[in-house]
């Protein structure tokens, strides 16, 4: 962006600025002028993008050590745990990574939902962010079927099971993906080549993610539109890099508990048995984190219809943009929204745990109103909302409300004026 | 923070309803006084080798612990048997071996390096032998039920007489905290079954507690070291998040802004 | 807000210090388990040692076992192999070795089967000494396994081993 002016100091980086600017590129980094009061909620992108590299460094790791075949798998899994040098430590930060990946995720886009980050000029970085989501899903879905336990196997029979939903070619497609008669050995082999894809298909969207948010530059806690670089904002390098860190450390003591203390309670007891193409367990449940959208499935009686509206409840998150017609984005000032919003939180929340519950009496009845109620939300609340709500008074800059008043400009000055001669 | 608070509530119930909804089962399970349980937890070295011997005198004669070696019995932060102990215990034990030079299969005692010998030569002989009832390999059996050391605890203390209404097959026993009541190995333990050799009275419940300990060691052996690491990486993270935090309020001295 | 907050933070910054030095520390430590797991695990380091049945090996024969996933030679020498193994001047070596030290039951012969070179497999009763003669490279050895001619450095290398009894070797 405006960073043309760049010019590296030594001769050496102005040689090789000139020909790959890759330092140009790192000034950038530092001098990103982003939003002075961005609140903690906003320290989550940092925190997904060291989940990201921590699955994928960990995760080469345990590629090196597991073997994927339906009849070593199993075993592989437990030579880990038993006799790779910290090879326990090392799943066990790959399996609750995957956790507290997702735990990061659904904060950052209900960050986004809150404060309105997904609307213009920031459509693309929202879409590229669903895109990544769904790729996360892929990929945490296949690596739940790697270690061939009785989850593993079921979980990657009932899922795959979802294509035979569609019409005429249903049955070809489920055989296509199994590359068999039913879930065994090539669908281990596929699944472990694709889930040792994906993550990097996610780090390439990644960047996409950061540099279409570099364009318009970060939202804020406001939703206004501020200027760049101006007293509104502060050079990325150090004050959002120290204060991202702060908050990953204390993300890493939540992570840390689990890992060290509860490593798994995330998991299900039936996946510490091999997988058994015979036996079903009694309780088929996804990962926590896919909950949600396993109670969509389950709340519509129709095998096809179910399959669809459990896809379209991920496509209307796409199209969002477009469906919130308001102007205004922080729920700040956004009264009704505000009240919405929550609904919409705990709608969430009770879909995950009806997930969880088994698809029966009331618990159907609940799941069932809780899905229409979330496509509800999505479908006609927003945009009425955005047409009829009244808003309220926006400030016109960051520094007014968080200063409450006039910025003093002076005194900021003179305060790093006695830094310098500190 | 009220948000925030509301957002752990709802989180907790999620968490709940994904990992206590075993309706099934009413009975609430016995809770055993478990060494290696707490922040520091650590497995009682004299308890696993007696739960050592309860699996091998008892339990080792249908369940197999197929993922661990007779070596494992040394290593730190398990039974802990010297190598001379660990050496003689293997070597009660035959394996198969080979081919040797003329490309004949051989037995031979087994060796430290060597998995624990088990039962039955397969899954087909070991379910034939138990009346259809497949006896499930012990390794990860603590991970693999939920409510691990205590519900095979409760199991090996739950066995009693069927209330009246209801009927049990040759071969199925009652015992109220298996999944629908109705298990098919009988009740494995009696007082003075095994003679303890350090003197402990051998009472159902010891030997209980004590083979439970083992399988939970069984089932995650780096247990002790997982334990201090957690202690370690923690007390880390949380020096290093204050030294953080000060360095963000310095830095972010710099302009007239709060954090 | 512009120049003033590009200047790096400052130098004798004691908290900015501390906090640079513990992550550095922590980092450190997390950073071993990621490297120490490409180390020989438990089940690889247990397999250290292997027993060898040598009752059917004849004089002049010799035989091949795996150890370690690398072969090992095992030489019943005759009595003329042994004599020229132990009547070579030391001085005549370039990797001086008495075969006694080599060869404590004079009549076999345990080595690695390893050239020292680049690690290629040394053919038997071959090369200038009718012994073990390298093809990679051309490395002869004698009938001691040392090195005489060609590029290999070192004699190849005799692993511990013991005679458990007159027809087994434990090597490792």
């Amino acid at each position: 962006m405006s960073d043309h002016e760049y010019q590296p100091s030594s001769r050496l980086g102005k040689w090789f600025n000139d020909r790959l600017p890759l330092l140009t590129l790192s000034n950038h980094l530092q001098e990103y002028p982003t939003p002075k009061n961005l609140n903690y909620w906003w320290t989550f992108g940092g925190i997904l993008t060291f989940c990201l590299i921590t699955q994928i460094i960990t995760g080469i790791i345990l590629g090196m050590h597991y073997i994927a075949h339906a009849d070593l798998a199993f075993e592989s899994v437990e030579h880990i745990m038993r006799d790779v040098n910290y090879g326990w430590l090392i799943r066990y930060v790959h399996a609750n990574g995957a956790s507290m990946f997702f735990l990061a995720v659904y904060i950052h886009i209900f960050r986004s939902l809150y404060y309105g980050s997904y609307k213009s000029p920031r459509e693309v970085i929202w879409i590229i962010g669903m895109i990544i989501y769904f790729l996360m899903m892929a990929t945490a879905f296949m690596g739940y079927v790697l270690p061939w336990g009785q989850m593993s196997f079921w979980g990657a029979t009932v899922i795959t099971n979802l294509f035979s939903a569609i019409p005429f070619i249903g049955e070809s497609v489920t055989n296509w993906l199994w590359g068999g008669y039913s879930v065994d050995n090539p669908t281990l082999t596929r699944f472990f080549s694709l889930h040792y894809l994906l993550p990097f298909l996610i780090l390439g969207l990644v960047i996409l993610h950061i540099w279409a948010l570099h364009v318009p530059g970060n939202n804020n806690p406001i939703g206004i539109d501020i200027k760049k670089p101006s007293k509104d904002t502060v050079p990325f390098h150090p004050y959002i890099v120290i204060k991202d860190l702060f908050a990953l450390l204390l993300f890493l003591i939540v992570f840390a508990f689990f890992v060290f203390y509860s490593p798994n309670i995330l998991g299900h007891a039936d996946n510490y048995i091999e997988a058994d193409p015979l036996v079903t367990p009694a309780h088929i449940v996804p990962e926590w984190y896919l909950l949600p959208f396993y109670a969509i499935l389950r709340s519509v009686p129709d095998k096809l219809l179910g399959v669809i509206a459990m896809f379209a409840s991920i496509f209307v998150l796409v199209i969002l943009p477009w469906l919130d017609t308001s102007k205004v984005r922080s729920a700040i000032f956004r009264p009704i929204y505000k009240q919405f919003y929550w609904f919409l939180v705990a709608d969430v929340l009770i879909l995950g745990y009806m997930g969880a519950m088994p698809a029966e009496g009331a618990y159907l009845i609940i799941a069932r109103v809780a899905t229409a109620y979330y496509f509800l939300h999505f479908l006609v609340i927003l945009p009425v909302l955005g047409k009829k709500e009244k808003t309220l008074d926006i400030p016109l800059s960051i520094t007014e409300p968080v200063l409450g008043g006039f910025p003093n400009q002076a005194a900021t000055k003179n305060k790093q004026n006695n830094r310098e001669n500190l | 923070m009220k948000k925030f608070l509301k957002i752990l509530f709802f989180a907790s119930l999620l968490l709940n309803a994904n990992y206590a909804n075993s309706a099934e089962n009413s009975a609430k399970l016995l809770k055993g006084d478990w060494s290696f349980k707490s922040f520091f937890g650590k497995f009682d070295r004299a308890s696993l080798q007696r739960g050592y011997q309860v699996y091998n005198e008892v339990c080792a004669s249908c369940h197999s612990v197929k993922y661990l070696s007779y070596r494992n019995l040394m290593e730190k932060g398990g039974p802990e048997f010297t190598e001379e102990e660990a050496k003689a215990i293997a070597s009660n034990f035959e394996v198969t071996d080979g081919p040797n030079s003329t490309g004949e299969m051989f037995t031979r005692p087994a060796r430290l390096s060597d998995k624990f010998v088990m039962p039955y030569a397969n899954d087909e002989e070991a379910k034939s032998a138990n009346g259809g009832a497949y006896p499930p390999d012990m390794s990860v059996l603590v991970k693999a039920r939920k409510g691990g050391a205590d519900y095979i605890y409760s199991l090996l203390l739950g066995y009693e007489d069927p209330p009246v209404d209801i009927e049990l097959d040759d071969g199925v026993y009652y015992n109220k905290f298996m999944y629908g009541n109705k298990i098919k190995m009988s009740a494995p333990l009696s007082d003075d079954i095994v003679e303890y050799s350090d003197g402990t009275k051998a009472t159902t419940e010891q030997m209980s507690k004590d083979v439970v300990t083992f399988l939970m060691w069984a089932a995650e052996p780096h247990l002790e070291q997982r334990h201090k690491f957690g202690f370690r990486v923690i007390i880390y993270l949380v020096i290093i998040s204050i030294l953080v935090y000060f360095s963000m309020k310095k830095i972010w001295s710099r302009i007239e802004s709060k954090v | 807000m512009s120049e003033s907050d590009k200047k790096k933070p400052n130098r004798r910054d004691f908290i900015l210090t501390a906090t640079t030095a513990a992550g550095a520390v922590g980092v450190g430590a997390a950073v071993w388990p990621l490297i120490d797991q490409m180390n020989p695990d438990a089940s690889v380091k247990a397999l250290a040692s292997t027993e060898v049945d040598i009752s059917g090996v004849e004089p002049g024969q010799s035989i091949t076992v795996l150890w370690r996933g690398k072969p090992v030679f095992i030489k019943r020498r005759t009595q003329e192999e042994i004599d020229s193994a132990r009547s070579v001047d030391l001085k005549d070596l370039k990797h001086p070795e008495k075969d006694e030290d080599r060869a404590k039951n004079p009549e076999w012969l345990v080595m690695l089967g390893v050239c020292t070179h680049l690690g290629c497999v040394p053919l038997t009763d071959k090369g200038d000494y009718n012994a073990w003669f390298c093809p990679c490279h051309g490395s002869h050895y004698d009938t001691s396994g040392r090195i005489r001619k060609g590029p290999a450095p070192t004699n190849m290398e005799v692993p511990k081993y013991v005679f458990l009894n007159s027809k087994t070797i434990k090597i490792g």
